[in-house]
């Protein structure tokens, strides 16, 4: 008995190079997110160097092919243009306007919500009754404005509902800055005497990425679901540039005749919105502060 | 300027003086949280502070640094060598420009005193560079620099500490990596708060001693903040006891500890004398608990626990001694009868 080897102690403390921080493997809703994140990619670059057919050539003798054609797979719409070049293509879309929509969300929200973090009440209680302001604006009416004014393209309706975005942005980032303020680390880089702006740059933008991260795939799957929902409404993408929202809006008159024609730009939009809502879920039980092993 | 800090520089050597506090007073909404504290620490003289959790020690080191929070109300003077002007009421900038430079600080909580996204190197680094200037050390000399520095404290392998995050390191590690920042640009005052309690014995003996070498090696001042007074004991040589938001007793190490005046001093003695304690009995203990901020009784602040208190002490007990650095102020002092 004695001379059998003690066990080693399960878990013990300070050991070796492993991290502090929790090595807890990302969960299924992450992975099942970023594959389908990842077919929409794919799907956009493919589109870049191969399509079945060319996604707006119109051709009248080959016009409401249903699924399973061998020459159109997906079948072909009302003028014949082929269904599966054009989802591929309208793939493209769908990752542009989540970028131009988080990007100007991100751009503008992230400093903000560090300054309001930062700055002393008297300037950042204002600039949080003005953001609130902004959320109680619809996204879409926004967009419909913006479009009204700007005329309707893809990228003036996303700069709206980028602007739309800001708010949530500006809160999320306002909260995680906070609470990166109240550190020692921070109080640590004033006693060393560093000036806001480098604490903002160098402390506190670094410790609020994780949430920047999940608010980003979160208003991504939103923006991509505010492109659909313009084009439906008509002040999305102008034809003829594929998208997967003007798709289902043309699909409207043959509903009950076609009704693939709606279902397939449908699935393609519901599938890549799950995809980046279960990514940011993924990402928000990695970053999650309250999961944080605090050892 | 100020025409008390004046005198005060006048009385003494003006070179060897590093800091001098001058009724230093400060408010926060309805709470008076510090009183009248008045104390000054030469060159290479290392002074600690002691007492109770609030009464108010932390509170006196973030004033040294000009950290307290905007809506504070402070009052009295903070004078540093080399520095022209009061750290009380001085701008922000002007306050940031000696931060770090003329006055460091090493925080209690190693574990969350460094930025865990940024590598320990970086921040050592990033400390050099700030107050260089443009003619100052470039990034690569900084952090050269930095390297050294956490040699210097004695992190083994300091290139490659360098660029580990703090997350990599335990925890004395971490506490070395923030001495070696808060001793970067050798500064003239060094305040420690609480520096050890969160370290383990062994490793709090090896810490204690690099920060007396460290302060040693740059003839600086230390202000040592802590509530174990063996540490008080080993490190320094000057002792400053604080109780409610007023220094109540000072005097050299060897003369408070063997022979305290303050009844309060006399009882947070007797609860950590292991020796005089009866050998399977209780260590005496101070009757009551430190009362919450704003909740101190006038005149004397220790009289709602003080087991010598009379009515005269509702008035403020004067300060008897010779001067600010030696004294206490109390009517009842222990060790009357032998005085």
């Amino acid at each position: 008995m004695s001379a059998e080897p003690l066990p080693r102690p399960v878990g013990a403390m300070g050991v070796g190079p492993e991290p502090a921080r929790p090595s807890r493997r990302p969960g299924a809703s992450f992975f099942v997110g970023a594959g389908l994140v990842a077919l929409v990619v794919l799907m956009a670059l493919v589109s870049f160097v191969w399509t079945p057919h060319d996604p707006t050539f119109v051709d009248a003798s080959a016009r409401l092919r249903p699924i399973g054609d061998p020459d159109y797979p997906l079948g072909t719409d009302k003028f014949g243009r082929d269904v599966l070049s054009q989802i591929l293509v309208g793939a493209r879309t769908t990752l542009f306007v989540g970028l131009v929509a988080v990007g100007v969300a991100g751009l503008v929200g992230v400093p903000l919500g560090i300054v309001a973090a930062m700055a002393p009440r008297r300037i950042g209680e204002p600039l949080m009754r003005g953001i609130d302001l902004l959320l109680a604006f619809p996204a879409l009416l926004l967009a419909i404005m913006f479009s009204a004014v700007y005329g309707g393209s893809t990228l003036v309706a996303m700069v709206a509902i980028g602007i739309a975005s800001v708010p949530s942005f500006v809160r999320v980032v306002r909260s995680g800055s906070l609470q990166v303020m109240s550190t020692e680390y921070v109080l640590a880089a004033r006693a060393a005497g560093r000036g806001p702006g480098a604490i903002g740059l160098h402390h506190v933008l670094p410790n609020v990425s994780g949430l920047v991260i999940v608010q980003a795939s979160v208003s991504f799957a939103i923006a991509v679901l505010a492109e659909a929902a313009l084009s439906f409404l008509g002040f999305g993408t102008p034809p003829p540039t594929p998208s997967w929202g003007r798709m289902l809006q043309e699909s409207q008159e043959l509903l009950f005749a076609a009704p693939r024609l709606a279902i397939v730009p449908g699935v393609a939009i519901a599938l890549a919105v799950l995809g980046f809502n279960l990514l940011g879920d993924g990402l928000r039980d990695h970053y999650d502060p309250r999961m944080e092993d605090r050892r | 300027m100020s025409a008390v800090a004046a005198q005060g520089l006048s009385t003494h050597s003006p070179t060897s003086r590093v800091l001098d506090v001058n009724g230093l007073d400060v408010r926060l909404g309805r709470f008076h949280l510090l009183h009248d504290v008045t104390f000054s620490i030469d060159r290479g003289e290392r002074v600690g502070l002691i007492g109770e959790s609030g009464s108010g020690k932390s509170l006196t080191s973030l004033a040294m640094l000009g950290l307290l929070p905007d809506e504070a109300r402070v009052a009295g003077s903070i004078r540093l060598a080399g520095v022209t002007y009061d750290l009380v009421g001085a701008r922000e900038r002007d306050l940031a420009a000696v931060r770090g430079r003329d006055v460091a600080m090493v925080f209690q909580e190693p574990m969350t005193a460094l930025n865990p996204t940024m590598r320990v190197g970086d921040q050592v680094a990033e400390v050099i560079t700030v107050h260089s200037g443009r003619a100052g050390p470039d990034r690569r000399a900084a952090r050269a620099r930095a390297v050294e520095l956490l040699d210097q404290v004695g992190l083994p392998d300091p290139g490659d500490a360098a660029k580990a995050y703090p997350h990599q390191l335990s925890g004395g590690q971490r506490q070395r990596v923030v001495l070696a920042i808060a001793l970067a640009n050798d500064p003239s005052l060094l305040v420690c708060d609480e520096p050890t309690t969160a370290l383990d014995v062994t490793v709090q003996a090896r810490v204690l001693d690099l920060i007396v070498r460290g302060v040693a090696a740059r003839d600086a001042a230390m202000l040592f903040i802590t509530h174990d007074l063996s540490v008080v004991a080993t490190v320094c040589e000057r002792v400053l006891v604080m109780y409610g938001g007023r220094i109540v007793e000072a005097g050299s190490v060897s003369e408070v500890f063997r022979r305290p005046r303050h009844r309060y001093t006399q009882g947070l003695l007797a609860a950590s004398d292991l020796d005089s304690a009866p050998p399977a009995g209780r260590l005496p203990t101070i009757r009551g608990t430190v009362p919450s901020a704003g909740a101190f009784p006038d005149g004397c602040v220790f009289r709602s626990r003080c087991d010598h208190a009379t009515e005269r002490c509702a008035t403020v007990p004067p300060w008897t001694g010779p001067g600010p650095g030696e004294g206490f102020a109390c009517y009842h002092p222990a060790d009357e009868e032998r005085a």
